[in-house]
């Protein structure tokens, strides 16, 4: 449980150092390359304002078109009372707690950081799981909060929004200015066409494929984190069968709400691409580490 | 060329020092609040321990409803609650926490035998109340192990090992637990 706690930290904060490496990669190669690199800053700048906004009000607007109301300790005593003792577990305040009626079992956690956290489950999931299971479920997602997850994650699309806007640039500045810029060429910039063009159309996929792997190296993290807070590993491992081996599909949930829920809500999940492009780790995989905790 | 080396000498020294004090102001900050933890995580347990104490008259009152005659446990349960009240010491405190929560086991066992109270509602409230408290505390007490683990690692290791005592801190115990709850629980009809 401890180990595999602090190699999916350490591997976060490994992945999160690419990125910040391959963003300064292409700012370096976009100064060499054009002749108004200082247009750089005020993008990024731009692109990471206009991020705020939407992580500010990320759990208003999540709740909206989740279309969750708040649960109530008379409708709803247990799920209440089970939030409640695990964010005393978790050292946290309680989280708000709010409830979608669609019985697809689903749930996801949202809010920048504890003291603003919200978790939400469906109907589904409280009548198919048992106290054990829920209680993995809602362990994983009382984790996911307590590790500012939420932010994290945030942090890692608007790091991939930047490195999106500026291979951008790159491309754009390079076609209209038919390659490296002459005054640049003048200067004496070493930098050869083919490997900048290279660089600026990997470079957006790369960004991707990091931002998912990001995104499903803290998914095994709160799962490891949930099961030291529930001490019951196979509660999360059961309720995660259970969740897989329903194929209902969740009404409310889209493309940009997917990768919040604790499993892939979508169900449309198919060939070998599949594992390196998905928000979540295969269920089976998640089954396995929890099981041999 | 003698004054230009001392100078850069003096830099690396001064630098060495100012890292070496940052170190000591973050390992003394981290001690403070690990420990502030844990005093937050003690009263955390007194909080739901309240809480349970606080449930129970309703308990009792609405199962006399259904079973007045079982006079036996209603027995425990008063004399449980009036030992929290009596307790001074951490080790009675935990003692009569631990009586209570034998008692309280015995009164559900009890209602078991009374479908009619089992179908009241304010039973079943009360019943989804007391076993949510009883597992807050199970929760609060783990946080506060773990706390109490984190701090004394802390101080344990190097080189906090050196500084903690020089600033007042000292390890702290775990949760006690009474050596009676460790066996099996009796039920008694």
């Amino acid at each position: 449980m401890y180990n595999q706690i602090s190699s999916n930290v350490w591997r976060s904060r490994g992945l999160i150092a690419f990125f910040l490496a391959l963003i300064i990669g292409l700012g370096y190669l976009f100064a060499q390359v054009t002749d108004y690199p200082e247009v750089l800053p005020i993008a990024v700048v731009f692109a990471i304002l206009s991020s705020i906004g939407s992580y500010y009000y990320s759990d208003r607007i999540v709740l909206a078109m989740s279309r969750a109301r708040p649960a109530t300790r008379d409708e709803h005593a247990h799920l209440v009372n089970s939030v409640e003792g695990l964010a005393l577990a978790a050292g946290i305040p309680a989280p708000r707690i709010y409830v979608i009626d669609d019985s697809a079992p689903n749930a996801f956690a949202t809010g920048r950081d504890p003291e603003r956290a919200v978790i939400c489950v469906t109907t589904g999931l409280m009548d198919k799981l048992n106290r054990v299971e829920l209680e993995g479920v809602i362990g994983h997602e009382m984790a996911h909060i307590r590790d500012y997850d939420i932010r994290l994650v945030t942090l890692a699309a608007v790091l991939a929004g930047t490195v999106v806007l500026i291979s951008d640039w790159l491309l754009r500045s390079m076609w209209w200015g038919q390659g490296v810029s002459r005054r640049r060429r003048a200067q004496g910039s070493v930098v050869v066409l083919p490997v900048v063009l290279a660089a600026a159309i990997l470079a957006p996929l790369v960004a991707t494929l990091i931002q998912l792997a990001i995104s499903r190296s803290r998914e095994y993290l709160a799962d490891a984190q949930g099961a030291m807070l529930t001490r019951f590993p196979d509660g999360l491992a059961d309720a995660l069968e259970k969740i897989a081996a329903d194929t209902e599909p969740l009404e409310v949930a889209n493309k940009a709400t997917a990768h919040m829920y604790i499993a892939n809500p979508l169900k449309d999940i198919g060939g070998p691409l599949n594992a390196l492009f998905s928000t979540h780790p295969p269920v089976e995989e998640r089954v396995r580490r929890l099981r041999t905790m | 060329m003698v004054p230009m080396i001392s100078t850069f000498v003096l830099a690396i020294v001064l630098g060495i020092v100012a890292v070496f004090l940052f170190w000591i102001v973050y390992l003394y900050n981290r001690m403070v609040t690990l420990r502030n933890r844990i005093n937050n995580a003690w009263s955390q347990i007194d909080v739901q321990i309240r809480r349970r104490y606080d449930l129970i008259p309703n308990l009792v009152e609405t199962v006399k409803g259904y079973a007045a005659h079982e006079k036996q446990v209603f027995q425990k349960v008063t004399e449980a609650r009036a030992s929290m009240a009596a307790a001074t010491t951490v080790a009675e405190q935990a003692q009569a926490q631990n009586q209570i929560t034998q008692a309280l086991k015995s009164l559900f066992a009890v209602a078991e035998a009374y479908p009619q109270l089992k179908a009241n509602e304010n039973f079943m409230m009360l019943q989804e109340e007391l076993s949510g408290t009883e597992s807050k505390i199970a929760y609060a007490r783990q946080f506060y192990n773990d706390t109490v683990m984190a701090f004394n690692t802390l101080i344990q290791s190097f080189p906090a090992r050196m500084l903690a005592p020089a600033f007042g801190f000292t390890e702290r115990d775990y949760f006690p637990m009474d050596e009676a709850a460790r066996e099996p629980v009796k039920v008694q009809f």
